[in-house]
């Protein structure tokens, strides 16, 4: 007879003293382990449930400015320092981790209409209502000394944006014409007009340095070759595009913040139709800035909300409010793809989490595991409808949602009359008109 | 045994452990490193030669070459198996003899001199050389010459032996050697011979079968090709995390117990006294006899860990050990009758139908609930993932209650009279009722109606049992037949006739099957296989009559509770070998047994996903989106998912545009400044060919110190 009985020794499965770590023999056999998907489920499911408990995405507020924040930027080498212009013509610069203003100038009287820091940080520019294109030095000047602009030029009409090159020494600024400027010249080298009397807005192209783009007041969008003498081309939409902004990371796209409550991303290369129209804000949107990883932008609305929109996704992941924050007037993504500013009517400008339930700060090797191991549960069960019925869930406040509703009413509306006016005529003869089409009047080149 | 085991286990199981996970590192490498480590080879190389991790370049070994050519000249036209003993063997005495040597001088004339004592040794064996390795032979011969040449003189054993040969020896010339010899250090190769397990280790491709979900997934041509890289990717993490659970049965520490006999022995003819004899001291404890006359016959039930067994007498006795300890935890009398008992999530609660309501205790005995919503209860079953309690009454309720929250999930009337006969399919957590009328039924929380009727026996089902894969039922009727199906497909598979018929069945985790007639408990095996099963692989007689049988989770115990008292048996091969101990731990600390219930609870499975297919909830649920598909395109008024038509686009412009017209005049590209370039090429290439020459001619010349590894 040859037996052999099952006999484990305890020593092999128990620690030797309380000091050491506890033993966890595994057996991966799927037979002692049933229920596997179902199991899974139910840890995604919690997982989506703790995703929203620790969605705390506001972080801090940093108040000072004695008017509405009318623009902002961010600093062109440091994380932490962050520059604001207000509607009273005070610029402060911020630290962020100090979350304490380092410096204030009165740079200008009236408004602050554009601000941008140079590429190599060592300064930044400020135009304003008084018809100045100002540049400051970024290091606070000695004790007791004034706060004097390093250079000033005086212009002929309101400047109304600014916007520096990426690597030369040259910059934009927009107002009756967009104007490419030397910075050791006082007058402007290259003058763009094309039938327009006001620009709202003027950006470099990150990538394409050369390029340039500017949104006009005839609800036109423009770009621009800034080694051309004409602009490139025009594109004509129905309402008044307020700002725009390029992909960082795909040269070719960029997306414009639109008056009639959207923002449509473009592809430089087929104007005609928009990439993707975003919707979801309920008033216009006045500004828009993409992350670092051109992944994703966020927007600023006359709502009182910003917004967090994938880049290829028609509708937004994130809505972030409070119950103080007025109409948004300025939004910029962080450098390190981490936080959101925005700047506000009430003279607030407010720090938020870019992810809204990140954990801050260090993490342990086993809470990054469990972080990814939970992404990983919730990407992998995102469509049942549970998961994803928890997952999208947004508190809105009360007027908002209403005018969600209503206006969610109108457009259903509206396609309803579409449909039946299409039913009722000859087949053909009322085309189908999908929603990107509907916005671009026209393309001129 | 054990001690033979272990020994496998320290250096041999190791051995093979590190050639498997490390599959791809060659194996020269490991044995010439092996080989350092114990002899500590000279100048204190052992430590720098036992590094583990990925490396690029290793320095070049002496007796890696000595290996080479001992290698190559090893071969004869034995059969392989012979050839590996044959080097294995001259090894060790060169082991022995030679390196001895070594680690006294670092003189490489010595390493040259042990080399070729290695050598000739197998050169005696050669005998019947064919052609091939004739040459082979010779080349090497060549090469030791050469190296005579360019390093130090052939010792003088080396051309004795080449006579013995009785082989042409090929005097090459100064610089033919020379050219040779820039070749072999382009070569770049570590020992000369050839990996004979390259790559990753391979795994059976069964035990890979073992942790295949699903089939593989096609990816169709025409979808996107970004939703294609999606579906790629995710094949790949699934392909990677089967292997790598593959791989990892291969540490599974215990083997499962056997039970063989002699020649012309059968095993049911083996008593448990002689077993519990043959077998080491604490497994033999395991046989034991618990004499309770008074309150019988006992009803048991061993919680998820096997560490703790339950007892319930009919006449109200209640014990609940701690039984490898035979610690008793409490003991009471409710002085009801006692129906059943059930361990719930944990050995800190039990449930015991007693005469008219179901009370819960804690291990204490302390009775923490009387539930009146559950009365009449005859059979209990756990769901351990869904924390469900699930109960058949005499008054024919099925009834579901979950202990998480103390709700009554479901209770339905399966109007099918008394429910005495009950099992759940640990794969699916389906409840199986057993009829007097020997049809068995299926049922779920989340409908009143049975999921499957199935028509078993022509008598009534007296016991029925599921394996943990929720392939295979075994009952048995009262027309004394032993059936088993397969219940994916709901087909019978085998129909035994037992004589007395079983009353009481149980599977084991391993799938050994317990059956019990009157007084004998019969352990069955391969029960599901191909041919029919003749006799039981176990016997046992017990005092009185059987009245429950459970196999103890991770052990090769069966208990057998009866009119006399609680049997506990030896049934070696019943349990599972290796726990998870994430799952279930046997040896688990109050901590971590506290840790596992908050876990345990957090995924709690919802009653609602009971279905006979568990993994429905991963597949792609077709017949929704065709509906909601169906509807969207309704209200749209068009298909908004429909692919538009391929419209070829005029192309205006692009063929005279005058760069292309100066392309196609062209024809050949830079076809004039072709000679220059293949010109410059040439002159390139003999360029870095002369340095390179240079490089290894100054390699061969200078002096080897131990620095020489360092270098690049």
């Amino acid at each position: 007879m040859k037996v052999k009985v099952l006999c484990r020794n305890p020593d092999d499965y128990v620690r030797e003293t309380t000091r050491d770590i506890q033993r966890v023999p595994r057996n991966y056999d799927p037979t002692i382990h049933p229920f596997e998907v179902s199991r899974e489920y139910t840890r995604a499911l919690n997982a989506t449930k703790l995703e929203r408990i620790f969605a705390k995405p506001f972080v801090a507020s940093l108040d000072g400015h004695r008017d509405g924040i009318n623009c902002l930027a961010k600093h062109a080498k440091t994380l932490s320092v962050v520059l604001s212009g207000a509607c009273d013509g005070e610029v402060k610069i911020w630290n962020l981790s100090k979350r304490e203003c380092m410096r204030t100038i009165q740079a200008h009287e009236g408004f602050v209409r554009g601000i941008c820091s140079r590429f190599c940080g060592s300064s930044f520019f400020t135009v304003g209502d008084d018809k100045t294109v100002k540049q400051w030095n970024m290091e606070p000047p000695g004790r007791g000394l004034q706060e004097e602009p390093l250079n000033t030029i005086l212009g002929k009409a309101v400047y109304t944006g600014i916007d520096h090159h990426q690597t030369e020494g040259t910059f934009a600024t927009c107002g009756q014409t967009v104007d490419i400027w030397d910075e050791q010249r006082s007058s402007p080298i290259r003058s763009f007009s094309w039938g327009v009397d006001s620009f709202s807005c003027v950006r470099y192209n990150p990538v394409e340095t050369e390029l340039l783009a500017s949104c006009a007041s005839d609800r036109s969008i423009i770009l621009y070759d800034m080694r051309e003498s004409a602009p490139l081309k025009k594109i004509i939409m129905q309402l008044r595009s307020n700002t725009l902004c390029w992909n960082p990371m795909e040269a070719y796209n960029f997306t414009c913040s639109n008056e009639d409550y959207n923002l449509y991303t473009y592809d430089m290369r087929r104007l005609d139709v928009p990439v993707t129209v975003h919707m979801d804000h309920v008033s216009a949107v006045l500004d828009v800035d993409y992350s670092p990883t051109g992944k994703e932008f966020v927007s600023a609305s006359f709502d009182k909300t910003i917004r967090i929109f994938p880049k290829n996704s028609g509708h937004s992941r994130e809505v972030y409010h409070t119950k103080r924050m007025q109409h948004v007037i300025c939004v910029k993504w962080s450098a390190d793809n981490k936080y959101i500013l925005s700047g506000s009517d009430e003279m607030n400008i407010r720090l938020w989490k870019a992810n809204a339930s990140e954990k801050l700060g260090l993490l342990t090797p086993r809470e990054k595991a469990a972080l990814n191991y939970n992404q990983k549960l919730r990407d992998k069960f995102q469509h049942h409808p549970q998961v994803r019925r928890i997952a999208r869930h947004r508190h809105l406040p009360r007027d908002l949602f209403k005018q969600k509703r209503e206006l969610r009413e109108m457009k259903e509306a509206r396609r309803r009359k579409a449909q039946n006016v299409r039913k009722h005529s000859k087949p053909g003869s009322v085309p189908l008109v999908t929603e990107k089409e509907k916005h671009v009047v026209s393309v001129v080149e | 045994m054990r001690g033979w085991e272990a020994c496998l286990s320290s250096s041999g199981r190791r051995d093979l452990l590190l050639r498997l996970l490390a599959g791809s590192r060659s194996v020269n490498e490991r044995k010439s490193r092996k080989y350092t480590t114990k002899m500590a080879a000279p100048g204190g190389e052992a430590q720098t030669t036992a590094h583990v991790g990925k490396r690029r370049k290793r320095p070049r070994r002496y007796w890696e070459q000595t290996s080479k050519k001992y290698n190559s000249g090893g071969k004869s036209s034995d059969g392989a198996k012979q050839k590996a003993k044959k080097r294995r063997g001259d090894r060790r005495k060169k082991r022995k003899g030679g390196l001895s040597g070594e680690v006294e001088s670092e003189d490489p004339k010595l390493c040259e001199q042990t080399q070729e004592t290695g050598k000739k040794d197998n050169s005696g064996e050669k005998s019947s050389d064919g052609p091939k390795q004739k040459a082979k032979r010779r080349r090497v011969d060549r090469r030791k010459k050469r190296k005579g040449n360019l390093t130090v003189k052939v010792v003088s054993e080396d051309t004795s032996k080449k006579d013995n040969d009785g082989e042409k020896s090929v005097d090459g010339t100064k610089d033919t050697a020379d050219e040779n010899a820039t070749k072999r250090s382009d070569a770049k190769f570590i020992s000369g011979k050839v990996d004979p397990f390259p790559g990753e280790a391979p795994i059976p491709e069964e035990r890979l079968r073992k942790f295949q979900r699903g089939n593989k997934f096609v990816v169709p041509e025409e979808i996107r090709s970004k939703l294609k890289d999606t579906l790629a990717k995710s094949q790949e993490a699934a392909d990677l995390a089967q292997t790598q659970a593959a791989r990892y049965d291969l540490l599974l520490t215990e083997d499962a117990g056997f039970l063989e006999g002699d020649e012309g022995e059968d095993t049911c003819t083996i008593s448990q006294d002689d077993i519990a004899e043959a077998v080491d001291i604490t497994s033999g404890s395991k046989y034991f006899n618990l004499r309770l006359t008074q309150f019988g016959p006992y009803r048991l039930d061993y919680s998820r860990t096997g560490r703790h067994l339950l007892l319930a007498g009919r006449r109200g006795h209640v014990t609940c050990i701690e039984w490898q300890t035979k610690n008793l935890m409490c003991e009471m009398n409710v002085m009801e009758t006692v129906k059943d008992i059930k361990w719930l999530h944990s050995e800190a609660m039990f449930a015991v139908a007693q005469k008219k309501w179901l009370y819960i205790y804690d291990s204490n005995g302390t009775e923490l609930h009387c539930i009146k919503k559950f009365n009449d209860v005859l059979r209990m079953q756990f769901l351990p993932y869904h924390f469900l309690l699930a109960t058949a009454s005499a008054t024919g309720f099925l009834q579901y209650l979950d202990v998480s929250v103390g709700k009554e999930v479901a209770a339905i009337n399966t109007k099918l009279g008394r429910l005495d006969v009950m099992a759940q399919n640990p794969y699916n957590a389906v409840i199986h009722l057993g009829h007097p009328n020997g049809t068995v039924s299926l049922w779920s929380p989340n409908q009143k109606e049975p999921l499957v009727k199935m028509l078993c026996h022509r008598g009534g089902v007296r016991s029925l049992t599921v394996d943990r894969t929720g392939t295979y039922m075994v009952t048995s009727g009262l027309d004394r037949k032993l059936k088993v199906y397969d219940i994916r497909a709901f087909k019978p598979l085998n129909s035994y006739f037992l004589p007395a018929g079983a009353s009481c069945l149980s599977l084991s985790q391993r799938g050994l099957l317990s059956a019990s007639t009157g007084d004998i408990v019969q352990v069955y095996r391969d029960v599901w296989g191909s041919g029919p099963m003749t006799k039981p692989y176990m016997a046992h007689r017990v005092r009185g009559t059987v009245w429950g049988v459970g196999y103890c989770p991770f052990e090769d115990v069966l208990g057998v509770g009866h009119a006399e008292g609680f049997t506990s048996m030896i049934v070696p091969g019943a349990g599972e070998p290796n726990f998870d101990a994430l799952d279930m731990n046997p040896y688990r600390s109050t901590k971590q047994r506290q840790e596992w219930e908050v876990k345990a609870l957090l995924e709690k499975v919802q009653p609602e996903l009971i279905s006979l297919d568990p993994g429905l909830l991963g597949k792609v649920d077709k017949a929704t989106f065709e509906q909601k598909h169906k509807e969207r395109v309704e209200t749209l008024g068009y298909d908004p998912l429909a692919v538009e038509k391929f419209k070829p686009r005029m192309r205006k412009r692009g063929r005279s545009a005058a760069g292309a017209v100066e392309k196609r005049k062209k024809k050949v590209a830079h076809e004039d400044q072709r000679d220059v370039i293949r010109k410059s090429v040439k002159e390139r290439m003999e360029k870095e060919k002369e340095k390179k020459r240079k490089d290894s001619a100054k390699e061969q010349l200078g002096e080897k110190t131990a620095l020489d590894r360092f270098k690049k």
